[in-house]
């Protein structure tokens, strides 16, 4: 993933930018336009073609999936970029919004380790586990741990207090930083949110993820989007890559279509899958908005974002099993910033062993930090180049740790920084998970504003990660439809 | 629809939403989150249908009246009037 590169000469598949138009074939009209097929407008797109709606999906990149994605390099490497592991609630989404197929081969991952120099052991990732080890290794009280366990199952959307997530730990566990890291460490890789948010996204997010387990997908996530494609042409979506749409179109404060590659296609909604900001102020234009709604999307916060390091073995090598997912830090105490450190002394490391993807018979090695953007967009060219590739050497100088003479094993390195995702999803600033909390309001309101106009993409910290994206578009699949059914009243 | 339609039609849509579940059993004045493992996510796939099937819509607003089966048939009643119930759809 180089973002210099156009996508297609960085790529093994071969794929050159087609010359054909890529909306040839594609009609006048449709009941609704999915922009972006991330979980979230794929999701949708499948929920609406389900519901009988003549669905458009268009994707400006020319593979599916967003963020849920992959990318090959010569030797035979395939490498997954977020497929580190979801909760286990995504196998009854994808049987209920895809089909059972793709919920059948959504499976546990063996092995979950922390290391860092507070603690180190193994753990199953399951509430029942935590408990039992804040109990055995932390040596916390049991009534302080039912206690706090207690109080996540009573969370409660609307009666909020609008305490910080590290209230919240200090409340429960004060003082006890180790007990702080086990808790928000998991939770700040999976989502990017730090001890600052607010304790109430923390809670849904740790009674969802942190409960049953960590899953994968079995055959990696080219597997899985060739099968949600499967089914959305299936369901009769009309699907379109290489399409960047240019501009929602708006009259009257209502929807009427999208334009892209000069052709002006209609429709009665749009879902944005395109980031919320890239939404309402580029693709719409704050202009549409009423000036509370813009000025208060503009100053939404994001996320951050992410640097990931690429380690393919070479074909023929392997290495033993360690685990699946490995939380590691070489910090002393734990801090929500340092997990974003320039120089990194905090990982995961996702292996992927044979069984990742039957008969390829492979082995790799992805790291992952959070990042912030500011870190890495001011560098001159050289300067990028060279922090790239310190990222490389830390990162294989901490893996050795764990899989002594893994280097010489190693084939194909790679290195993606926040301007890699910037480049690859057009999110702002690289975005890995959306907008921090405040933007969940705007993303759901937005058909207040105009309607026809829908938002279903990584926002609010809670629909973020493979399930909360596409849990919510089947969320915003249902208030589109509905405001395609009482359109079709009208109309009888 | 007259009242045993409407709990078929409700029952139905449950077994599509959630096959492992027994709907036989489903006791119509106890709130159906109690009695079997049904989330946010499943009511809104409860919406969802009767939009799809019979037309019917429910606002956001209204999802606390579909609570339990008796609360189903008080509030669908009205909009299912006339509509023939679809059951293995
Ligand atoms: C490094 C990394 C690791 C992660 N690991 C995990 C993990 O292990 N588990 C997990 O659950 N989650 C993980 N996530 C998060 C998860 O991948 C995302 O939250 C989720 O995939 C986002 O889905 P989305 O629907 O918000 O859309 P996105 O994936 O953001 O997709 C939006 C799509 O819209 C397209 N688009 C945007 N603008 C336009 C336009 N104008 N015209 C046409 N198309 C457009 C983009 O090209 C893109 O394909 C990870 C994220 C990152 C960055």
């Amino acid at each position: 993933m180089s973002e210099q590169r156009k996508y297609y000469k960085g790529s093994s598949d071969g794929k050159a930018p087609s010359s054909a138009d890529p909306l040839e074939g594609v009609a006048e009209r449709y009941d609704a336009i999915v922009i972006g097929s991330g979980l979230g407008g794929m999701t949708a797109a499948n929920v609406l073609g389900k519901a009988g709606r003549r669905v458009l999906l268009v994707e400006q990149h020319y593979n599916f999936g967003g963020l849920a994605t992959w990318f090959k390099r010569r030797g035979g490497h395939v490498f997954d970029i977020s497929l580190h592991g979801f909760p286990i609630g995504m196998k009854k989404t994808c049987r209920k919004y895809w089909n059972s197929a793709i919920a059948d081969s959504i499976v546990q991952l063996d092995g979950v380790r922390f290391d860092n120099p507070q603690f180190c052991f193994d753990t199953t990732f399951t509430a029942q586990d935590f408990a039992h080890k804040l109990e055995t290794v932390f040596g916390l009280e049991r009534a302080r741990i039912d206690a706090f366990f207690a109080e996540l199952r009573a969370t409660d959307f609307y009666g909020d207090s609008g305490e910080t997530t590290a209230a919240f730990f200090e409340r429960h566990f004060p003082g006890r930083n180790d007990v702080h890291r086990l808790l928000m460490e998991p939770i700040s890789y999976a989502n990017g949110s730090t001890l600052d948010d607010p304790a109430l996204s923390y809670r849904i997010v740790f009674g969802n993820f942190m409960s049953q387990g960590v899953y994968t997908f079995a055959g990696g996530t080219d597997q899985l989007v060739k099968a949600m494609k499967a089914e959305l042409e299936r369901q009769g979506v009309e699907l379109r890559n290489k399409v960047q749409v240019e501009k929602i179109r708006v009259e009257g404060g209502r929807v009427t279509g999208i334009e892209a590659h000069g052709r002006f296609i209609a429709c009665d909604a749009v879902v944005s899958n395109a980031s919320l900001k890239g939404t309402v102020l580029g693709l719409v234009g704050a202009e549409h908005f009423t000036p509370e709604f813009a000025a208060g999307v503009q100053s939404v916060r994001l996320n951050t974002s992410s640097c990931q390091v690429y380690l393919g073995l070479a074909k023929g090598e392997s290495i033993p099993f360690v685990t699946d997912l490995l939380f590691t830090s070489t910090r002393p105490t734990f801090t929500s910033e340092a997990l974003c450190d320039f120089d990194g002394e905090s990982r995961t490391f996702s292996f992927y062993y044979p069984k990742t993807r039957a008969g390829l018979d492979r082995y790799t090695i992805v790291s992952s930090t959070n990042a912030r953007w500011e870190d890495w967009s001011k560098l001159s060219d050289a300067q990028y180049d060279a922090a790239k590739r310190r990222l490389i050497e830390t990162t294989l100088l901490e893996l050795e740790r764990y899989v002594p003479g893994v280097t010489h094993k190693i084939e194909h390195t790679e290195a993606a920084t926040p301007r890699t995702f910037q480049f690859y999803t057009q999110a702002p600033e690289g975005t890995s998970f959306g907008t921090k909390f405040e933007g969940l309001k705007y993303s759901m309101n937005i058909h207040d504003e105009i309607r026809g106009l829908f938002h279903a993409g990584s926002v609010g910290i809670i629909m973020s990660g493979w399930l909360g994206a596409a849990n919510y578009g089947v969320i915003v699949a249902n208030k589109c439809d509905a405001w395609l059914h009482a359109l079709l009243e009208v109309h009888a | 629809m007259n009242r045993e339609e409407i709990i078929l039609a409700i029952k139905d849509i449950i077994t599509t939403i959630a096959p492992d579940e027994d709907v036989g059993s489903l006791k119509n004045d106890v709130r159906l989150r109690e009695q079997i493992e049904l989330d946010s996510m499943d009511f809104l796939d409860i919406v969802m249908e009767l939009r799809k099937r019979y037309g019917v819509q429910v606002p956001e607003e209204d999802y606390k009246e579909l609570a339990t089966l008796d609360g189903c048939v008080a509030y669908l009643s009205p909009k299912l009037q006339g509509k023939v119930l679809k059951v293995g759809v």
